[in-house]
């Protein structure tokens, strides 16, 4: 029998049963729906937070100060990074851009109004590192550095809380204890990010300045982290291992001893969170398949069924002429197509869902190409397994027993 | 062509093994139908009527002896090649009918020509539509099984028996589910059939629908007990007859 007949004769045989039809592909609706629901919000929020992290600068790197052990003995404070650090990252090969930072929890006032934050000290490439964006005004310089300068670039947050929503802060004072700011810059507004951090609630002044005015700093040479930024995404992990050979020289660190400072790059947090989703997305999917087994066994009963059910129509086929093969490859197509049709519906409705969810969850909308090639495979896979048994039980028949059976 | 045998059968047995006895179904069966006989077999319950009408359709095969249809021994056939022999030289013609539910009569009669890949769609349609106009349903090719009475259903299952123009046509109780009148339309179409041509074996244990055929074999306990040929009757006239005395009935 050719293969147009076989199919023809299939799709007659299940359009003879609609309803049952129907009911038996829904197992399988569900269960690739579902497959594809949490392969796409899975993938989603990876690249959400991908473009997270890169928004925060995908070269950036930051270095922390460690408490170091030597011989049981801590010799190391944890404080160090300094100005020596500082001045050395600053003339390397990897390394475009270099700040400090330095921060000091405050009382920010003006006028009768206060909001609670902190300040951070930092020095003008830390726009560049962090790649915020300035919205009016300026940033701080190098001479405002070297002069200790009483000026501050705020977020639109403290906008909003000191001076209300629209105002033009630019040249007014806040004060920090005090110490009076004069407001010299606005940040532009980066809302929150992953974590639910607002970005925008910061005040940036000048490091020297923290470390010479506010008195509550103990640590007035060193640094609480220094950020970088590598000359490219590729090159980070160059420029960390230039970073480490720099301040393992500078700290006089022996060979064998370990580090005593740490080195993060983005490309690390990136590939560690990326795995991280990546296990969530696999071990969600591993979840929702269970629902396309039992779709597949759905589909066993229901030609099973109808194997038994159709006896005497079997009988008939074998009695005009139909072989083994091809009652065995009518009842396997039925049930493939029965997963297959089952299956296009799931990932129409599954995108569907999909793109719903992550609209109400504000991702990105990732249609998963894999995910849907996957699963067309898996239903065809399901339709043969799960169907080869109740159409192997018809290809046996015999064809004088099924003709008589009432 | 006339007096080719279609079908040849020498010294056949079929044994069934029920539990530890032994059931000769078929016991020594020698017979030969030739092209263009109308043979009615008939016989008491458990004769082996059935059995013998499987094996001449090639859906049983005989313990022993030997079976030539057409000139194709039959034992040397693999399971395949019976279907195939199945598919172009035999119709058959059941007692419940056997069509396919919710499928219309033209989809029914085209059925086993599906199982030929040598006959495209298009000739498909033609020689079902052929076949029904042969029964006399040109106008009811649309219609689902239970959008028809009984004779047209049985209608409908000659059509397909004979849609694939087999050497020879079998029906088992062909009239067995259906009233008198209804049994004498079928035979009317039978006899119309064997007018043109066809081979018929026909398995009745109705002794009148036995006289429309043109030759009668009796069996008793799996053997022939008598085989002869009779002078056939008409079945048109006895419908015609018979109608006349409902009439009269009525009145
Ligand atoms: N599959 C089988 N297994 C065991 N015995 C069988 C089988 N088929 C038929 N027989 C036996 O073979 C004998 C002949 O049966 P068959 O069906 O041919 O009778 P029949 O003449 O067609 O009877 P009826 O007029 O009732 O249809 C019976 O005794 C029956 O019990
Ligand atoms: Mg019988």
């Amino acid at each position: 029998m050719g293969i147009i007949n076989l199919i023809k004769i299939s799709i007659t045989a299940l359009l003879r049963n609609k309803g049952r039809a129907f009911l038996t592909m829904l197992g399988i609706i569900i269960g690739i729906a579902s497959v594809i629901v949490m392969v796409s919000l899975g993938q989603s929020s990876t690249q959400n937070v991908r473009s997270e992290l890169s928004s925060m600068g995908s070269n950036m790197i930051m270095i922390m100060p460690e408490r170091q052990m030597r011989g049981g003995v801590d010799v190391g404070s944890g404080n160090s990074l300094t100005q020596k650090d500082l001045k050395s990252l600053q003339n390397t090969k990897y390394v475009r851009y270099v700040s400090p930072s330095v921060s000091s929890q405050a009382q920010l006032v003006f006028g009768s109004k206060n909001h609670s934050g902190s300040l951070q000290g930092v020095s003008p490439d830390y726009l560049e590192i962090r790649k915020y964006g300035m919205a009016s005004g300026i940033m701080f310089t190098d001479e405002h550095v070297r002069s200790n300068a009483k000026v501050c670039v705020i977020g639109q947050t403290i906008v909003d809380e000191l001076f209300g929503s629209g105002a033009d802060p630019i040249g007014k004072s806040i004060r920090c204890g005090r110490v009076p700011l004069k407001v010299i810059g606005v940040l532009e507004s980066k809302g929150q990010n992953q974590m639910g951090q607002d970005q925008d609630d910061i005040v940036l002044v000048p490091y020297t300045t923290i470390q010479t005015r506010f008195a509550g700093n103990k640590n007035r040479n060193n640094f609480n982290m220094i950020f970088a930024s590598a000359t490219s995404e590729e090159e980070s992990e160059l420029a960390a291992t230039e970073i480490t050979y720099i301040l393992r020289n500078n700290h006089n660190i022996k060979e064998g001893d370990e580090d005593d400072f740490d080195i993060r790059t983005q490309q690390e947090l990136l590939s560690t969170i990326s795995s991280i989703t990546e296990v969530l997305t696999l071990l969600l999917s591993a979840i929702a398949s269970i629902s396309l087994i039992v779709g597949g066994i759905g589909i066993m009963n229901i030609m099973y069924v109808t194997v038994t059910e159709r006896t005497r129509e079997i009988g008939l086929r074998m009695a005009i002429g139909a072989k083994q093969r091809d009652v065995m490859l009518q009842f396997l197509s039925e049930s493939v197509i029965l997963s297959l049709i089952g299956g296009i519906i799931g990932i129409f409705f599954g995108l569907i869902i999909a793109y719903v969810a992550s609209k109400f969850m504000n991702l990105p909308y990732v249609v998963s190409q894999s995910a849907i090639g996957i699963s067309f495979l898996v239903c065809a896979a399901t339709g043969v397994f799960f169907g080869w048994y109740p159409a192997r039980k018809a290809a046996n028949m015999d064809p004088i027993s099924a003709l008589r059976y009432e | 062509m006339e007096n080719q045998e279609v079908i040849q059968i020498r010294d056949l047995h079929r044994d069934f093994q029920v539990g530890s006895e032994t059931v000769h179904a078929l016991n020594g069966i020698n017979l030969k139908i030739f092209q263009g006989e109308f043979v009615s077999i008939m016989g008491t319950s458990g004769s082996g009527k059935s059995t013998l009408l499987n094996i001449l359709g090639c859906l049983d095969t005989p313990t022993s002896g030997e079976y030539i249809i057409h000139g194709t021994s039959v034992s040397t056939l693999n399971k395949n090649q019976l279907s195939e022999l199945r598919n172009r030289r035999i119709g058959f013609v059941f007692q419940n009918y056997n069509l396919l539910p919710r499928t219309s009569a033209l989809d029914n009669v085209q059925l086993p020509l599906m199982y030929n890949p040598d006959i495209s769609s298009k000739e498909r349609k033609e020689r079902a539509l052929h076949a029904l106009e042969a029964v006399k349903l040109a106008d009811r090719i649309h219609h689902q099984p239970n959008q028809l009475s009984g004779g047209q259903q049985q209608r409908v299952a000659i059509a397909r028996a004979i849609v694939n123009d087999p050497v020879i046509l079998l029906a088992d109780e062909a009239t067995g589910n259906l009233d008198t009148r209804t049994s004498y339309e079928i035979m009317t179409l039978f006899q119309e059939l064997h007018s043109k041509g066809k081979t018929i074996a026909f398995v009745t244990h109705e002794p009148d629908i036995a006289t429309f055929t043109t030759r009668t074999v009796k069996l008793r306990d799996g053997k022939i007990i008598l085989d002869e040929n009779i002078t056939q009757q008409s079945a048109a006239t006895a419908l015609a007859e018979y109608e006349k005395n409902m009439k009269h009935d009525q009145i």
